[in-house]
């Protein structure tokens, strides 16, 4: 697929499109002109405010480190890419801030946004403070009562929390509510989608934000070990840090681009549970859409989604709340279906396993979101397979899971959970 | 039903006076209750129904009608239910499967939205209206509409101008759906402004097409007063499921239920063809 032709339609392969009101659309038209103009022509230097803002604003460049322990134990060469140390605590910011700042250039006059983890929903608020813009965040009433901490930060920087009480709430719910919001409020008001996914140009423009981390591990790779890396790792939900560590090794963009074809995808999946779905009662205990979705028209795209045979969404489910969600972008479907990307996924069990041996080994508490790609190298046979250098994005911290992952494990049995029985009480959540 | 062959009989339904189009959810809050409120609604006097085939991620909806689809879903509404529940139905007035896509792109073993066309049209189905597909998506749905006979109604929403508009007038056919207000379905205490501008803009456009004005009306002197404003009909349904959902919630007999919605039936209806009456058309 062309590029330009890309930029027009908004496909990828059969994946992708503009599946909303018609209401919208006309806010789409003008969002697509933005894109086109400020993020992909850089008019006003839209780009060159936005590089600086993250920047001075984000800290970027995120470092890329060596894993010791990683390294020695499976084998080969283990780098980690710190999306965890961008400002906020996960690569949500580079998004919501380019977001905040383009529909600063649009002259909208209010941001709404919706959040599953809470990552989403704290970038925006911080973006949104950082440029003076009031914002709306909508998120699940589960979710909340997962992710306490994050709605606190929302609440301190500034931004309305609206709890959406439908359904499971979670992310799916918290996405439907949010686009409502912006059917009534579309003159005045821009919805910062917190992932690639959504109708064009949202899945192509996120992507172009989170662009950055590729661009950086490409240029910190060749520094480090003096070429790219023969493996890239990333967990997979809506898919944002796993298309913005994998963008410039399929459609590199830097002046560089040789060898990028030769760079190992894998996509991390949440597998929840089990694999299995329950079709009667509408649940698959899993978000794995790449791996055992079908193809399906939700939220605005075309994509892998989980449904039954009908066509309605099923619930999904995973341990982390970032990648609780029953569909995916339309570009990563389209690449696992191309071949260009490995879509393969980790149970609950495995991901939290993987918490705990970042946080003893590395020093590094991860998001439960980014446990799963670490998991991984873990679950395969033999990781030195993937080749001798594999980056893993780090997509972001885990302070926000602290008392899940705790309630979780308490539940385990994990071999290499730390005891913590004796600290049991009020005081854990 | 009547349905199977032939061509939709939506066009007819606007040809000798302002039409009343209500809607409401199949199967709610059961598949026999619902079948007594649909054709309520027709003894009140519909021109045309607004079938709603529920589906799980209703967003242009507002509360009353997602908790219409909760409570459908939960009572089992399936897609083959739903193509039951139209062949069930004792009416006579045109149908139209109100729905989602991707319960429309789902359905049948081919790819594509042939399959639930050609289905939907053997029960009776005259057309579709499916609120997240706009003019960019809807060429196999119109197409496959061709082929059967059917009419694909758009929506034209107060956001909708000039090369946009057009572009919905020439894909419609049946009626176009013209959104009052932006926002999402409910009933609301007044008829916008940007209801009469958005009917202005539609008639500078030249179409033939009927219009019928939804979202919010909920009472004789609205039904009256968008038919007053240029309106040829007048869509109307979270103030019906409002009255399912309270029939609902208080366990009412479904007879007494029944009762209600073709009382506001009525109303609507009478309001809608006193907007032809030069007297009522003057007193705004």
């Amino acid at each position: 697929m062309s590029e330009q032709q890309q930029r027009r339609d908004g496909k990828f392969g059969d994946y992708g499109g503009q599946y909303v009101p018609e209401a919208l659309m006309p806010a789409i038209e003008e969002l697509t002109d933005a894109y086109e103009r400020y993020v992909l022509g850089n008019e006003d230097g839209f780009m060159d405010e936005f590089r600086r803002r993250i920047r001075d604003f984000g800290g970027r460049p995120t470092p890329m480190g060596r894993a010791d322990q990683l390294s020695e134990r499976y084998g080969t060469e283990v780098y980690l890419k710190r999306e965890d140390l961008l400002h906020g605590g996960a690569h949500k910011l580079n998004n919501a801030l380019g977001q905040c700042l383009l529909a600063k250039y649009m002259g909208k006059e209010r941001i709404v946004a919706e959040t599953g983890a809470g990552q989403h929903g704290t970038a925006t608020a911080m973006a949104a403070a950082h440029l003076d813009m009031p914002c709306e965040i909508y998120m699940g009433r589960r979710d909340i009562n997962r992710q306490r901490p994050n709605v606190f930060r929302m609440r301190i920087n500034g931004a309305e929390v609206t709890p959406v009480e439908v359904g499971r709430g979670t992310l799916k719910e918290a996405i439907n509510e949010t686009m409502r919001d912006w059917a009534t409020t579309v003159e005045t008001t821009h919805y910062i989608i917190g992932s690639i996914v959504g109708p064009h140009p949202f899945p192509s423009m996120v992507r172009d934000f989170h662009r950055p981390i590729s661009a950086e591990t490409k240029r910190q790779s060749r520094e480090a070990f003096g070429r790219l890396p023969d493996a890239v790792v990333a967990c997979a939900g809506g898919g944002s840090n796993t298309m913005g560590i994998f963008s410039e090794f399929v459609d590199p963009r830097d002046s560089d681009p040789e060898g990028v074809d030769d760079v190992d995808l894998y996509a991390v999946e949440a597998g929840g549970s089990t694999l299995d779905v329950d079709e009667e009662r509408g649940v698959a205990p899993n978000s794995a859409s790449l791996s055992t979705g079908t193809e399906g028209v939700l939220h605005g795209a075309r994509t892998k989604v989980l449904q039954d045979t009908d066509g309605q969404i099923m619930e999904s489910h995973s341990v982390s709340s970032g990648l609780d969600y029953a569909g995916v972008g339309p570009e990563l479907a389209n690449l696992v279906e191309e071949g260009r990307v490995d879509a393969v996924n980790v149970d609950d069990d495995a991901a939290l396993a993987a918490f705990h041996r970042l946080s003893q080994t590395e020093g590094i508490i991860p998001a439960l979101e980014t446990a799963h790609a670490v998991a991984y190298l873990e679950q395969h046979d033999d990781p030195s397979e993937l080749g001798e250098y594999v980056v893993i994005n780090v997509s972001g911290r885990g302070d926000k899971d602290l008392a899940a992952a705790m309630e979780e494990t308490a539940g385990r049995d994990l071999p290499n959970a730390p005891e913590m029985d004796v600290f049991d009480g009020e005081g854990l959540r | 039903m009547s349905g199977g062959t032939g061509e939709s009989r939506i066009p007819a339904a606007f040809e000798s006076e302002p039409a009343f189009v209500p809607y409401l959810a199949a199967g709610d809050p059961t598949f026999e209750a619902s079948l007594a409120y649909v054709e309520a609604l027709e003894r009140a006097g519909a021109d045309v129904i607004e079938l709603g085939l529920p589906f799980s991620e209703p967003i242009a909806e507002g509360p009353t009608i997602q908790q219409a689809v909760v409570r459908s879903l939960d009572g089992g509404m399936t897609v083959e239910r739903y193509f039951e529940f139209v062949a069930a139905l004792d009416v006579d007035v045109p149908l139209v499967c109100m729905t989602y896509y991707n319960l429309i792109y789902q359905y049948g073993d081919e790819e594509g939205p042939e399959p639930f066309v050609e289905r939907a049209a053997a029960e009776g189905i005259d057309g579709f209206v499916v609120p997240d597909l706009p003019a960019e998506e809807a060429g196999p749905l119109r197409a496959a509409c061709d082929a059967h006979g059917r009419d694909l109604v758009s929506i034209v929403a107060p956001t909708t101008r000039d090369d946009r508009l057009q572009r919905l007038v020439d894909l419609s056919s049946g009626y176009l759906y013209v959104q009052a207000r932006l926002g999402v379905t409910g009933a609301r205490a007044s008829v916008s402004d940007r209801t009469t501008e958005s009917l202005a803009r539609v008639a500078e456009t030249g179409t033939d097409l009927p219009r019928a004005v939804g979202f919010g009306i909920s009472s004789f002197e609205q039904a009256r007063d968008v038919i007053a404003a240029g309106a040829d009909g007048a869509i109307v349904g979270s103030a019906l499921v409002d009255i399912v959902a309270e029939g609902h919630a208080e366990d009412r007999p479904p007879e007494e239920t029944a009762a209600e919605l073709e009382a506001l039936g009525r109303e609507l209806k009478e309001g809608a063809l006193a907007a032809a009456e030069p007297e009522a058309s003057q007193a705004d």
